[in-house]
């Protein structure tokens, strides 16, 4: 602490107080020197809390997240943070996320692991067939109809609203009348 | 939100987040803000800080919310169309609503027709067999010769919306009241008297609900009781006013927006109906229709508009004026489709694949149990999420013998919020862009990348071996620079939608035209993405608040972007008195300064002088362009009407013959299975399910500081109840309904007690939703969290008009372990 710290300490009653938030502030300013400042929003409740992200670049060509905090800037939050948004980097790097992506046949006991693209290939071959076995063209009354009936989606409020949008646009092209998300529930 | 748009003209909250600041009273219902969106609750104390408002709680459960409020009421949970009622009745009674406001702006002068009644519990129309009602008589007396509904302005006519409503609720006196929701007769009288000073000009008042209004099978109808006391008050269109929806999750609001929703098209358009062959025919059945000279019916009047924008952003050349702008490559529903449904149909064998996407089937329920016997009849399940979930793993949950499931399961690892840009919309209606932070985990892909993938390669194989109506496959527009990778920034470009003469972003949904020259996504989200640049990305905030937020309303026109066209109070025209002066002065909406509307971005034309006789009724969306207090887009009853939860332990005080609501979705019954309800006899307590600070539905299990701070399934029992029972704090109870149990360790509490209701003495208990047999609490648990599913006890029926499921209101019984 320098001559300043030091003349702060004594005019201040409570002194210590005083330099240990001035310490902290100094190890927060540390921790994000030299970080590049990002913007994101809170994932959890739809207040929508604005977030400043800092991450750094590591040599080894990764990313490393170094703090999530509220933006206090922002007319919603104001720089506040509840309890889950203030630990959102504990859902942000994970060590508990599905590595890859896993297979379960039917009757199976376990995951098997599967390569991406013999994935996406079973998904789509399941699509296709269910949607052509379950596929209405024209309903009992003689109406166009074009639905897929044997197909269901469920899902969304944790995509970004353009995937979203993406995903309404894809199911219906599919001829889903399925289709829903946590708002009915 | 149905309530909401059969009230007002759009499902969504009505004002934002920072404005609950400006209100004078607030009235909480169906929710605990202090606790399930603490950050927002910080408006809500700085208007008792700052301004003195007051706030009244009414829940079941004495709650943080409550600790903070001016008044809180121990309410019975699925009661409060009475407490809504009950004021509207006082509110009538002794004239202190806004009368200008009711006159002008609301539906009260209009004429209903011959016919219509309500009778011990039935509104007029019911078929007791189909438990349906034909809604015909629920309709305006119209004059012959314009085709408009007739008005009486003096609000005299016997069959006035005004003298029905008046009629209807002078049966909700304070002691019936009190009878249907155990608050106490002068707590009642008290509230009462302080919202009956809230029709007064220079005094608003907020009503703030959640889940807790809506998870009832009157749940439209909970909402809607609250809407029209607001529309009497003259508090909606008003900054510190509204009907203000808290949402629970990051993005429900964008996605509800864009549709993903079985009865909608992006922006609200209607799901066409089979029989429907033309855009025409479908606009006709599917449009608000003008039914005042004044009303603008702006939705009903540019409805085709936005469908063939939207049809040609889909579908590109393939949809041509000849074609009816490929109308036939729009899905059409037989009947309800929505969540229960899914499940329904997977038990009757019907569904044969399901894509979940951060969305769990096996803990949302309703009726955990009956779903996962579902998700068990499917050919195969897709689970797309960056984290273990009850439904990835339903096939080896506790207890399940997994050889037996016969379902393929994929789990497809996503990316997080965090790993994609994009926007999130708040309840707020706000849309904020995202930067993308970090890049992908491991293998993860992005949720749009991999079902644009997938749906690629099902494009191929369609071309390849052919197979049913492929048309709209074939033509799904994807003008993304790659296929399998579309940017979040073109979609978001789609989404806004452009001129296809000039090339050019549209400024405005206003632009959109229905011959095929213009493109939207979301009509409703035209202008957020313009030739000026992505608008979600702004970021003018608190940083400076003179320059940013001038009125001092807190509308930061300039941070992020609101829909409709960055308006942020809707339907503020009604903010204004007839010569467009606010209400309040000190709290204007928008103002006409004598040649244009400012303040906020007006909800109307801006030009528009409100002297000219033939300017614009203020509620632009709906057909007679004022609020409805009366309203037939609601499928179980015109007025709001108090019934019982399907499971209670009494008969309706108002109407015994017809206790639950007449028209409530019993899937089961409806199935051919037997429905599984349970009466007070075996289960003679009532519960009510809720969320906790820490935890954010389900996916917080796998977050180490959230489950350190919340680390146990618990279920809170009053403490008298308790006592009765010889249950000590923190043992071990079993909870059990007609459809499952759980076990789990007792919080005994004095937030929750005794009631009377119907002159019954009736407990509550309260049962957060969090645990499941996924997370790391039940990985620490020796009995892998296996009874630790709420819904395992809540009853599969849904509202009539939405269909959502009764997770607030049902019976149990609870035993010493």
């Amino acid at each position: 602490m320098g001559v300043a710290g030091a003349g702060a300490l004594a005019a201040s009653g409570l002194g210590f107080d005083d330099a240990l938030a001035k310490s902290t502030q100094i190890k927060q300013k540390l921790r994000i020197e030299g970080a590049k400042e990002l913007h994101s929003v809170c994932p959890y409740c739809a207040v929508g809390c604005s977030l400043v992200a800092y991450t750094r670049a590591k040599s080894n060509g990764t990313t490393e997240l170094l703090q999530i905090e509220g933006d206090p800037d922002s007319p919603v939050n104001e720089g506040r943070l509840c309890p889950k948004g203030a630990t959102a980097m504990q859902l942000a790097v994970s060590p508990r996320r599905v590595e890859s992506p896993l297979y379960r046949a039917a009757g199976a006991t376990r995951w098997q692991k599967m390569s991406w693209d013999e994935m996406l290939d079973k998904i789509a071959k399941n699509i296709k067939s269910s949607r052509d076995a379950t596929f209405v063209t024209t309903d009992g009354n003689g109406n166009t109809v074009n639905r897929t009936e044997g197909i269901a989606f469920a899902g969304g409020a944790a995509f970004s609203s353009e995937e979203g949008y993406f995903a309404t646009k894809l199911m219906r092209g599919l001829g889903l009348v399925h289709l829903e998300q946590q708002a009915r529930v | 939100m149905v309530s909401l748009a059969a009230t007002f003209g759009r499902g969504a909250m009505t004002n934002h987040w920072r404005d609950i600041k400006n209100a004078d009273l607030i009235l909480i219902n169906g929710a605990n803000p202090a606790e399930a969106h603490p950050v927002g609750f910080q408006w809500f104390m700085r208007a008792k800080l700052d301004r003195g408002a007051k706030i009244i709680h009414a829940d079941p459960r004495f709650t943080r919310t409550s600790a903070v409020a001016d008044m809180y009421l121990r309410i019975r949970t699925g009661s409060d169309v009475a407490y809504f009622g009950g004021l509207i009745n006082y509110v009538l009674q002794n004239n202190l609503f806004h009368d200008a406001y009711v006159r002008n702006y609301t539906n009260a002068s209009f004429i209903v027709k011959d016919g219509y009644s309500f009778k011990d519990g039935l509104f007029s129309g019911y078929d007791a067999s189909k438990r349906t009602y034909n809604i015909a008589t629920w309709s305006y007396e119209t004059d012959s010769a314009t085709g408009f509904a007739m008005r009486d302005l003096t609000l005299q006519h016997p069959r006035s919306v005004f003298q029905l409503m008046k009629q209807h609720y002078s049966r909700y006196t304070p002691e019936m009241v009190s009878s249907i929701t155990g608050i106490p007769v002068a707590d009642f009288k008290k509230v009462a008297e302080l919202v009956g000073q809230m029709g007064k000009p220079d005094k608003v008042m907020t009503i703030v609900y959640a889940v807790g209004l809506t998870h009832h099978t009157t749940g439209g109808q909970l909402i809607r009781s609250g809407a029209a006391l607001q529309l009497l008050l003259g508090n909606m269109g008003r900054p510190g006013g509204g009907m203000n929806a808290e949402r629970g999750h990051a993005n429900i609001q964008g996605n509800t927006d864009h549709a993903i929703s079985w009865e909608i098209l992006p922006g609200y358009l209607r799901i066409p109906a089979p029989g429907q062959k033309t855009i025409a025919e479908y606009v006709a059945a599917s449009a608000p229709k003008k039914s005042d000279k004044n009303s603008w019916n702006f939705f009903g009047t540019n409805y085709s508009k936005f469908m063939v924008s939207t049809l040609k952003a889909w579908f590109g050349d393939a949809a041509k004026k000849d074609n009816e702008f490929a109308f036939d490559f729009i899905p059409k529903p037989a009947s309800n489709a929505s969540w229960m449904t899914i499940y329904d149909q997977a038990l009757k064998g019907k569904m044969e694949g399901l894509i979940l996407s951060g969305m769990t089937a096996a803990s949302i329920g309703p009726d955990s149990n009956q779903v996962r016997d579902a998700l068990g009849k499917l050919k195969w399940l897709v689970v797309m999420d960056a984290l273990p979930t009850t439904s990835s793993e339903f096939w080896h949950a506790p207890g399940v013998d997994a050889a037996s499931v016969k379902t393929e399961v994929f789990m497809v690892p996503t990316t997080h919020w965090i790993e994609k840009d994009g926007s999130f919309v708040n309840s707020g209606r706000w849309s904020q862009w995202k930067d993308q932070v970090l890049p992908p985990e491991g293998q993860a892909r992005h949720d749009h990348w991999i079902l644009a993938d997938v749906f690629q390669r099902v494009k191929k194989l369609y071309q390849s071996q052919g197979g049913k109506f492929p048309d709209p496959v074939m033509a799904l527009t994807f003008n993304y620079k790659d296929a399998t990778k579309p940017e979040l920034d073109e979609i978001a470009k789609e989404i806004n939608g452009k001129d296809l003469t000039t090339g050019k972003q549209l400024a405005s949904f206003a632009l959109l035209k229905d011959d095929g020259t213009t493109t939207t996504g979301d009509w409703i989200y035209t202008g957020s993405y313009t030739e000026a640049g992505n608008l979600m990305k702004r970021r003018q905030g608190v940083q400076d608040p003179k320059a940013n937020d001038p009125t001092g309303m807190g509308f930061f026109a300039n941070w992020a972007w609101s829909w409709p066209l960055n308006r942020r109070v809707m339907y503020n025209r009604a903010s204004a008195d007839l010569d467009g002066k606010p209400w309040d002065a000190t709290r204007p909406g928008i103002t006409w300064d004598g040649s244009k509307w400012v303040g906020d971005v007006p909800d109307y034309p801006p030009t528009m002088d409100p002297h000219d006789p033939a300017s614009w009724l203020p509620f632009i969306m709906n057909g007679e362009g004022v609020g409805r207090l009366f309203s037939n887009s609601m499928i179980d009853g015109p007025f709001p009407e108090h019934y019982e939860p399907v499971e209670s332990p009494v008969a309706n005080p108002l109407h015994p013959a017809n206790s639950a609501s007449p028209v409530a979705f019993l899937y089961d019954q409806a199935a051919g299975r037997p429905n599984r309800f349970g009466d007070a006899k075996e289960f003679p307590y009532i519960a009510t399910s809720y969320r906790l600070t820490e935890h954010e539905h389900y996916v917080t299990q796998h977050v180490p500081h959230l489950v350190q701070l919340q680390p146990k399934a618990f279920v809170e029992i009053p403490y008298e109840l308790a006592n009765e029972k010889g249950i000590k704090n923190g043992e071990q109870v079993r909870v059990s309904s007609k459809r499952g149990k759980l076990e789990v360790a007792a919080l005994v509490t004095k937030r929750l007690g005794a009631l009377t209701v119907a002159g019954q003495k009736v407990y509550q208990i309260g049962i957060p939703i969090h645990w499941g047999y996924v997370g790391l609490s039940a990985d620490s648990d020796p009995g892998k969290g296996r009874y630790w599913l709420a819904n395992a006890l809540t009853p599969f029926v849904g509202d009539a008009n939405a269909r959502t499921p009764e997770f607030k209101a049902f019976l149990v019984n609870v035993e010493k372990l």
